[in-house]
């Protein structure tokens, strides 16, 4: 038998690697639009596992939504890395270091 | 039973998007030929929503199921996130102009950002608060990598991003944990079940961690404010005004819904950990502001310790707390309108007048700017008879109040600091020599009410109880 603990376990570990994932990684910004992906799955998941278990409808709804935002914040996040290709021919995070003062 | 809504609570937003979608159109038919025009159309519909929120002033309730608000302080910040943003739209015009950037695009993104800011103040349920939110912040990415050839508009727009998206994620991670522990995501039915004691307080004081987080985030509150300096610094400055002004506003309303109205009665879990925040922020960002010799950088770690004073207000927790944080709010967004515009109206066709060295000499050459820019500055580092002097005390007033003595000594010592980087911007203006020309080629609306705004500033300093009891009244 699963019970909601099972899930929220998992929900914590999947959105502790995101959070991990986007302050280890040093590579690619692909990376980290991934990670982002990656968090916003892990509260999707809390949120079912709790409607679904207190029987309320809300939070499958909310689900709904953040997944509709999601898939156009990801528009606009790709977008700006094509914008940043074409700029600094680089999608190194390490090389994002022009901006210091 | 379904029951029809009541839509007139909404009415602002709802104009709000049938003029955004009407520019929309227009944008598309007539490309960038008509230019005039959507900058118009979009003077207009602030404008308008302005007139409305006016016009229905008082009245107020839950709407649309309880997700939805119309209170005094959502008709107040309306209000003010409206007129803001005509100032920034009025401003911004002939810097974009000189750069290619004043296109129909920019209008479309702003009027749609200022929409998510109306969701946002008016939220008074998870999901609304969170669609205002990313309504607000999407435009706000787009917007800040407009300027498509510029590697560091670039950069900027791509740390916005990811930094934002990260705040998002954290702030969602904390409303799943709220909404599993009170079953609900409707402020007051979350009041409720606080208040009724309902679920573990540790569990909720870890969603409440998420929450803060997010919420430091959006704001820029130390140790999230990494983005804040670069954001300022890497756009253009007409988009660095748009996200320094309104969006705080709309922050404000944010902060004011999820923990002085959902979870007031867990004051003394967040109260410290806005502690934190507050005392980091007015300390790194007065230390690290005199370090900076970009003048955009410098506003952006001024920013960080506003923030700071900001929080002092709502960490208080009481209703005095909370409408000196107001007052200051609005008297941050005036300031900040007034310094960036002042940086706007100074540059010209390949000339960004964003270093501290481009001001050098500005009183011999416009003394009446000088003399604005004099007032902001000030003002700012918190003189009298200066509203930002009155704002300041207010805040420390609200947390002596609460015996939190300590972090009423840092917000003194913090800005004693903090006064040298403005003075020195005022000791360039008038004590160095010029080192470039300083031509204005700004209409004379910009400068008509560029000095208004200054000279509001001065105004609110000396007769702040207006807007003092205006305040109050919000919160009583």
């Amino acid at each position: 038998m699963i019970v909601l603990s099972d899930y929220l376990i998992l929900a914590a570990l999947l959105f502790s690697l995101a959070v991990a994932g986007i302050f280890l990684n040093r590579k690619n910004i692909i990376i980290l639009l991934m990670c982002i992906e990656l968090m916003l799955l892990a509260v999707n998941l809390n949120f079912i596992a709790f409607s679904h278990f207190s029987g309320d409808p809300a939070g499958q709804v909310f689900v709904f939504f953040i997944l509709t935002v999601a898939a156009a914040e990801a528009a606009i996040g790709l977008a700006i890395l094509v914008l940043l290709f074409r700029n600094l021919s680089t999608i190194n995070v390490a090389d994002l270091d022009r901006l210091k003062g | 039973m379904f029951q029809v809504p009541n839509m007139l609570f909404a009415l602002p937003e709802m104009l709000m998007l049938g003029m955004a979608c009407v520019i929309l159109l227009v944008v598309a038919f007539t490309g960038s030929r008509r230019t005039a025009w959507v900058y118009g159309l979009s003077q207009l519909t602030l404008l308008a929503t302005a007139v409305v929120v006016v016009w229905f002033i008082g009245e107020g309730g839950l709407t649309f199921a309880d997700t939805y608000i119309k209170d005094n302080l959502s008709d107040l910040l309306k209000l003010f996130i409206c007129v803001v943003n005509m100032l920034v739209l009025l401003y911004s015009q002939a810097y974009l102009k000189a750069r290619q950037l004043l296109q129909g695009e920019f209008f479309v993104l702003a009027v749609f950002s200022t929409l998510g800011m109306l969701i946002m103040v008016s939220a008074y349920h998870m999901l609304t608060l969170y669609l205002g939110l990313e309504l607000m912040s999407l435009c706000l990415y787009a917007m800040v990598a407009m300027q498509r050839d510029s590697g560091v508009a670039t950069e900027a727009a791509m740390k916005y991003f990811i930094l934002g998206s990260i705040a998002s994620g954290m702030l969602l991670y904390g409303m799943s944990i709220i909404y599993g522990v009170t079953g609900s995501l409707s402020m007051n039915e979350i009041a409720l079940a606080v208040a009724a004691g309902n679920g573990d307080e540790t569990i909720l004081s870890f969603g409440i961690v998420f929450l803060v987080i997010g919420v430091g985030f959006k704001f820029g509150a130390v140790p999230f404010h990494m983005w804040l300096p670069d954001v300022y610094h890497g756009a253009p400055t007409a988009m660095t005004l748009f996200i320094a002004a309104a969006p705080k506003i709309a922050a404000f309303a944010m902060i004011i819904r999820l923990l002085a109205e959902g979870l007031i009665d867990l004051q003394h879990h967040w109260q410290d950990m806005l502690v934190m925040l507050a005392v980091l922020s007015m300390i790194v960002g007065n230390v690290v502001a005199i370090a900076q010799s970009n003048l955009k950088r410098m506003l952006a770690y001024s920013t960080i310790s506003h923030v700071g004073f900001l929080l002092m207000g709502v960490l208080s927790g009481t209703q005095e707390g909370f409408s000196a944080a107001l007052f200051y709010t609005l008297i941050y967004a005036l300031m900040t309108l007034g310094a960036f515009g002042m940086i706007l109206l100074l540059s010209r066709q390949g000339f960004e007048a964003e270093y501290i060295d481009d001001f050098k000499g500005l009183s011999e050459r416009q003394p009446w700017f000088a003399l604005m820019m004099l007032i902001l500055m000030f003002s700012m580092a918190g003189i009298p008879p200066l509203a930002g002097f009155y704002a300041k005390l207010t805040v420390i007033k609200a947390v002596i109040d609460v015996d939190l003595l300590l972090v009423a000594l840092v917000a003194v010592v913090t800005s004693v600091i903090g006064a040298f980087y403005y003075l020195r911007v005022i000791k360039v203006m008038y004590f160095d020599k010029p080192l470039v020309d300083h031509k204005l080629e700004a209409g004379s609306t910009m400068q008509i009410m560029l000095s208004a705004n200054a000279l509001m500033v001065l105004g609110l300093g000396i007769v702040p109880g207006i807007l003092m009891k205006i305040c109050t009244i919000v919160f009583a």
